[in-house]
């Protein structure tokens, strides 16, 4: 059992998490992730690491509550515990020198690519974030992205904060005014990986993203998470789930994550049906 | 050698070898409860009367981990069920997982000398009779250790191979901890063969067991992840390490369209509805979509169970497409027939070359093609050879991939010195030793794809290896002093 130490809400929907698993949080290196099952019938779903703590032997995770297991996730108190957390999975993130580097996190996707950011700045990169999101309330982590960044931008897609638009919109003028762009780590929703991919590939600046794919077992014996990279079957939990964002078959994974949506939705009112129960029962 | 029935051999020889008890095929294939009952006590006693008490009892050797087959049906004849059950014990601590899904027919009964003329005597069978006879009475006795050692062994995968070996260390007296990755121990046991084939209960009972020998279960713990090997030795303190993460990662035939929704490793499909339970979906969370027209594709034990369970989710038709011929299928014999009587269609001589989908990349059909068998090739097998001209669509809406499956390469690939195959097997010697001090192997990862009680097989000699190993290490530096507590926080089950 792993137990919730803390639990902050950051947006309506987002939620972050102090989890005590002393051994993943020494194993933990930028871009591995997690699996969790948090009760018995529940699914697996995998989870960034956001942070870790060595010495209180705790990892930080960022949830977005956006079907069953992750909205499950935010009825937890503090001080309950999730049934399983196994990690830390995923090859960890190639933290190079490049020189200037744009990281950019869409919704939830910032919570990804802030750990990222941080060891790339760690390791003498100048960083420029862009943090992007639908409205101004799902904007996350503003702050630390904007504190490791020489420049920071946030985008919304309605304008309510920031610059109206979306977050290629701002990558464009980057990468139109500074010409010593090396790199860019994108972590988002698919279509917004896509359009970063497709505008990085006219510029030919090298480009990194996390593919989502859906996942079960996340140690590479289940071939759900396949992705096509550059024409050959890879596994997302093992052989990644960062890859070279022009390789990408993005079209292929939209379509493959939208397999459970009909299910996902069964799910999903269930989860509501049994909230309204307990609301009126007074919880289980 | 003392004989016990006074029978003669020609009256044994004239009794018919007794079946099982099955639901009806019918029934069966919209249930996931087990298949088979076994034979009940009379079905048993008249089947251990046609055992010859052979001088020469050629089955033991027929059978890998050498269970005392000639005594325990013996036992089996005098009503002593429980002197039987133990007697195999000795031998192989898991019986009632054995008798179910041991491939019989290519072990101890092909050699058994009935089998000359007669059919063989029922050897997994009997085997099952008394493990459930014992377990209905709930009459086991957890064997007693009489000696305790200091020394430590972890135990990597908790599928057969490696519970096996925790199994017979324990009772040798070491500490023994297994380190499981999924959240539930049994490996294939657990994830691939179906609940209707081994119940879940039995298996959790089992489990059970060889917790009462001592032995600690992590359940969470990712070998090459959450610690490594060289972890394991220096800072918890491992005298030695035993290798059983099986063969678990698939391989896809490399066609086009297989990223198609609708299309499925064996693995992942049966992971979804074993492990996870589906099948059971909305219940619990983890959704399955099996179309009502399918095809499993290979002709293995993985395949048998993907198409039979099919079935059992609403399929109302399902292809086992096969390369080769029937006689060729590598499966239990006992599977394939089950699998025919319950409706699965055999599509044999035929190799699928597309899957084919519809614009929102959902599968419609499979394309194959006809072959025909040439000559044998190295492997003995006759080579399927493609037809021109012969292809085909069968429609279907689901696709699932039984064609073969390799070692996962995490531990081989955070852990130095470990001599690994072009395959991607461990390599071991005889004694089950890795290239590397302190470190044994077996099972499916040393094997590739095998079977269970060649799993338990090599966990059992690896077992006895590592005892002379931590023997010859007792007086040296290999005791090691460090110490790990039980870790609180990981969930120990
Ligand atoms: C490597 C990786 C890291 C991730 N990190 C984070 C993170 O840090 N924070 C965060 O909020 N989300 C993260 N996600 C996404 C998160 O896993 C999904 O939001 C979650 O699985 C949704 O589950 P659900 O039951 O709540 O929703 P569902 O209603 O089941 O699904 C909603 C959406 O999530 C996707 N999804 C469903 N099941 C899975 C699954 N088993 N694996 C992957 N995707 C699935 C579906 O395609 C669907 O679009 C990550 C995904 C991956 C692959
Ligand atoms: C669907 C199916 C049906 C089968 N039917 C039969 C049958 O009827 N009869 C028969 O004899 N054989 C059958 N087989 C074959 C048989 O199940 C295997 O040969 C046998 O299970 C191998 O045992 P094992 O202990 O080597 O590995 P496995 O059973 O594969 O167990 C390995 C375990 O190690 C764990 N693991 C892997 N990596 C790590 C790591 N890094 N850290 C921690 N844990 C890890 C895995 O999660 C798994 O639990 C079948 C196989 C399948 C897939
Ligand atoms: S374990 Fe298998 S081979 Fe050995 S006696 Fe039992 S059924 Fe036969
Ligand atoms: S070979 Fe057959 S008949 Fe002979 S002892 Fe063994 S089981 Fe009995
Ligand atoms: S999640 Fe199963 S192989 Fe990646």
């Amino acid at each position: 059992m792993f137990l919730i130490l803390s639990k902050e809400i950051l947006s309506p929907t987002i939620t972050k998490y102090v989890i005590k698993a002393p051994y993943i949080a020494k194993k933990r290196k930028a871009g591995n992730f997690v699996m969790l099952r948090i009760i018995e019938n529940g699914e697996r779903i995998p989870i960034t690491i956001v942070d870790s703590d060595l010495s209180a032997g705790t990892i930080t995770l960022i949830v977005q509550a956006i079907g069953k297991t992750t909205k499950l996730l935010a009825t937890k108190k503090v001080g309950e515990a999730i049934l399983d957390v196994v990690g830390p999975l995923g090859v960890p993130t190639p933290i190079e020198f490049h020189g200037d580097v744009v990281c950019i996190g869409g919704g939830v996707g910032t919570a990804e690519v802030y750990p990222i950011a941080r060891a790339l700045k760690d390791a003498g990169n100048t960083i420029y974030s862009i943090v992007g999101a639908r409205s101004k309330d799902l904007i996350i982590l503003e702050n630390e992205m904007s504190k490791l960044s020489k420049q920071s931008y946030v985008t919304t897609d309605d304008g309510s904060y920031g610059r109206k638009g979306i977050v290629t919109d701002q990558l464009k003028d980057i990468l139109d005014s500074n010409k010593n762009i090396k790199a860019v780590y994108a972590i988002g929703p698919l279509p917004m990986m896509k359009a970063v991919s497709n505008l990085t590939k006219t510029y030919g600046v090298k480009t990194l993203v996390s593919l989502n794919a859906i996942m079960v077992d996340g140690t590479g014996m289940c071939g759900g998470c396949r992705v096509s990279i550059g024409g050959q079957m890879k596994f997302a939990c093992v052989d990644g789930p960062e890859f070279d964002a022009h390789l990408v078959d993005f079209d292929e994974l939209i379509m493959r994550n939208r397999t459970y949506i009909d299910l996902e939705k069964i799910s999903d009112e269930r989860c509501k049906r049994i909230e309204m129960a307990d609301a009126v029962g007074g919880g289980r | 050698m003392n004989t016990v029935n006074p029978m003669k051999p020609s009256e044994r020889m004239k009794l018919p070898r007794q079946a099982s008890i099955e639901q009806i095929p019918e029934e069966r294939n919209k249930n996931f409860l087990e298949v088979s009952s076994g034979l009940d006590e009379e079905r048993a006693l008249i089947e251990a009367k046609r055992c010859l008490e052979c001088k020469n009892p050629v089955c033991i050797e027929g059978c890998p981990v050498t269970i005392d087959i000639r005594t325990f049906i013996q036992l089996i004849y005098q009503k002593d069920y429980i002197g039987a059950v133990n007697k195999i014990r000795e031998a192989n601590y898991l019986p009632a997982i054995c008798g179910r899904v041991c491939p019989q027919e290519t072990q101890c009964e092909i050699v058994c000398t009935l089998g000359k003329k007669h059919e063989p005597v029922a050897i997994g069978k009997l085997e099952r009779f008394v493990a459930d006879y014992e377990m209905a009475r709930n009459l086991f006795v957890a064997p007693v250790i009489t000696e305790h050692r200091d020394q430590k062994v972890a135990i990597v995968g908790s599928g057969p191979a490696g519970l096996t070996c925790a199994a017979e260390l324990a009772k040798l007296g070491y500490k023994v901890t297994v380190f499981e990755a999924l959240h539930a121990v049994g490996g294939v046991l657990r994830y691939g063969i179906p609940e209707f084939r081994l119940p879940r209960t039995i298996l959790d009972l089992e489990t059970d067991r060889i917790k009462s020998l001592g032995v600690e279960i992590y359940t969470n713990f990712v070998i090459g992840r959450t610690a490594t090997i060289d972890e394991l030795f220096n800072e918890w303190g491992f005298g030695a390490i035993f290798l059983g993460t099986g063969a678990g990662t698939p391989t896809f035939m490399g066609i086009p369209g297989e990223s198609l929704s609708g299309v499925y490793s064996a693995n992942e499909y049966l992971t979804r509805i074993n492990l996870m339970k589906a099948y059971q979906f909305p219940e619990y969370d983890t959704p399955i979509k099996v179309g009502k027209e399918i095809a499993v594709i290979g002709g293995g034990n993985t395949a048998m169970d993907a198409v039979r369970t099919s079935l059992r989710l609403g399929a109302r038709k399902a292809y086992l497409i096969y390369r080769r011929s029937r006689k060729e299928m590598p499966a239990r014999e006992e599977e394939v027939h089950h699998a025919e009587e319950e409706g699965v269609e055999f599509v044999m001589l035929t190799n699928p070359v597309r899957i084919i989908g519809d614009a929102n990349g959902w599968v419609t059909g499979i394309e194959c093609q006809k072959m025909e068998l040439g000559e044998p090739d190295e492997s003995g097998r006759r080579k399927p050879i493609p037809i021109k001209g012969s292809e085909y669509v069968i429609p279907v809406q689901t696709v699932i991939e039984a064609v073969g499956q390799k070692p996962n390469p995490i531990i081989q690939s955070t852990t130095s010195g470990l001599d690994v195959s072009k395959r991607g097997t461990v390599v071991v010697n005889d004694a089950q030793m890795t290239s590397r001090e302190g470190i044994f192997a077996g099972g499916d990862l040393a094997r590739g794809g095998a079977t269970v009680i060649l799993a338990m097989r090599d966990g059992k000699i690896a077992a006895g290896n590592i005892h002379k190993y931590l023997l010859s290490k007792l007086d040296g530096k290999g005791n090691s002093k460090l110490n790990v507590d039980v870790k609180q926080e990981i969930k120990s089950i």
